[in-house]
């Protein structure tokens, strides 16, 4: 029951702060849910492919995955739960908008924070980024004996096609052939 | 009652047949919602694109919320907004279900393997999009910077950062302002 209300409380705050595209909960589950020990880094990483590659928004994808692997006797009430949570703060403030204030984006305050946090998710996304290609690469401690040579290439590989191809690669085929990829590098060899 | 129903699975489509989020679900919604539905005009869907862009949360969850309470006020927003997440949370839980037996074939383990380490290419993709669609002033790449900088090597937690962001935003532009107010008076 504590553990409900919490995911709930948690999730309505990564809610809250998702600002700028569904991406900018990452470094927030990151801090909260992987800090306390619910989910690992490489369950995390597997949702972020799942939900971006099933349909509907990635905020709510992700959400929901989280909320379904936390109870095993109750999955779909962890996913309502954490489901609810991350879209009420967008829930409540559409309708004061709609309600009462209709000029809001005129507010200079508005405008001005907005543009610090548009910018302050950028550099946490590219922290997240940063530390994944460490993990990736080292698995959990840093050192040459560690260096996994397979994740080099195949960062390699994304990356270059992703930035040769630009917006013409979506999400959905950059995760299938890092499947591939995975297959050949892990099973095959 | 038909208004109702009506907003539940026009909005339970686009949850259904929208990818990824953001601004590529943009044309769905203003197909099923402008164009078919003709509930909202297309200066309303600029306005509610801008508004889901400045507040938290998903356009397509805040245009169900938005479109909603026009048509039906709070019951109307409530059952489009249900209607919007729902296909998400069918699909998921069904794919969770079965998804950690099935990661225990080796085949699927490898595959997933590869599929976390093209994950981190995704959210570089992520966070270059966002810097595209920021200001470039020395304050923005400052606050980058700074938000990079905390969140590597310190272990404040990433809300907190992003507060911190908002009020260096609001500060500088209040500086800014006053010093251009100076010159030009």
């Amino acid at each position: 029951m504590l553990k409900l209300l919490e995911l709930f409380i948690t999730f309505f705050i990564i809610g809250l702060f998702t600002i700028g595209g569904g991406y900018a909960m990452i470094p927030m589950i990151n801090d909260t849910v992987i800090e306390k020990g619910w989910l690992t880094l490489e369950e995390l990483y597997n949702f972020i492919a799942i939900a971006e590659s099933s349909p509907g928004p990635f905020a709510v994808n992700t959400a929901t995955l989280v909320g379904f692997s936390q109870f095993p006797d109750a999955p779909i009430l962890g996913a309502v739960i954490t489901t609810a949570g991350v879209v009420l703060p967008s829930f409540i403030i559409i309708l004061l908008i709609a309600k009462y204030i209709h000029h809001f984006l005129d507010k200079k305050i508005v405008r001005w924070s907005l543009d610090g946090i548009k910018a302050t998710v950028v550099g946490l996304i590219i922290a997240v980024f940063i530390s994944m290609v460490i993990t990736n690469i080292f698995g959990g401690a840093i050192g040459l004996e560690n260096i996994d040579l397979y994740a080099i290439i195949i960062t390699v590989i994304i990356f270059t096609i992703s930035l040769v191809f630009k917006k013409k690669v979506g999400p959905i085929p950059l995760i299938i052939l890092s499947g591939i990829l995975g297959f050949v590098f892990y099973y095959l060899l | 009652m038909k208004v109702l129903s009506k907003l539940f699975w026009t909005f339970f489509r686009i949850g259904l047949f929208t990818f990824g989020g953001g601004l590529a679900m943009i044309p769905l919604v203003q197909n099923e919602v402008v164009d078919k539905k003709k509930w909202l005009t297309d200066d309303e869907m600029n306005d509610i694109i801008a508004i889901a862009e400045a507040t938290p949360g998903v356009i397509a969850v805040n245009t169900a919320t938005f479109v909603g309470y026009k048509m039906g006020k709070f019951w109307g927003s409530l059952i489009a907004t249900i209607g919007v997440v729902l296909p998400s949370l069918i699909v998921i839980c069904i794919i969770a279900y079965f998804f950690h037996d099935f990661l225990e074939i080796p085949v699927v383990a490898a595959v997933f393997k590869g599929i976390r380490i093209g994950v981190a290419v995704l959210i570089f993709n992520a966070a270059f999009k966002m810097f595209k669609k920021i200001d470039k002033t020395i304050v923005n790449y400052i606050i980058i910077i700074i938000a990079l900088g905390l969140s590597l090597f310190t272990n404040i937690n990433s809300i907190l950062i992003i507060i911190l962001g908002a009020v260096i935003g609001i500060i500088s532009q209040v500086i800014l302002t006053r010093e251009k107010e100076d010159t030009d008076a």
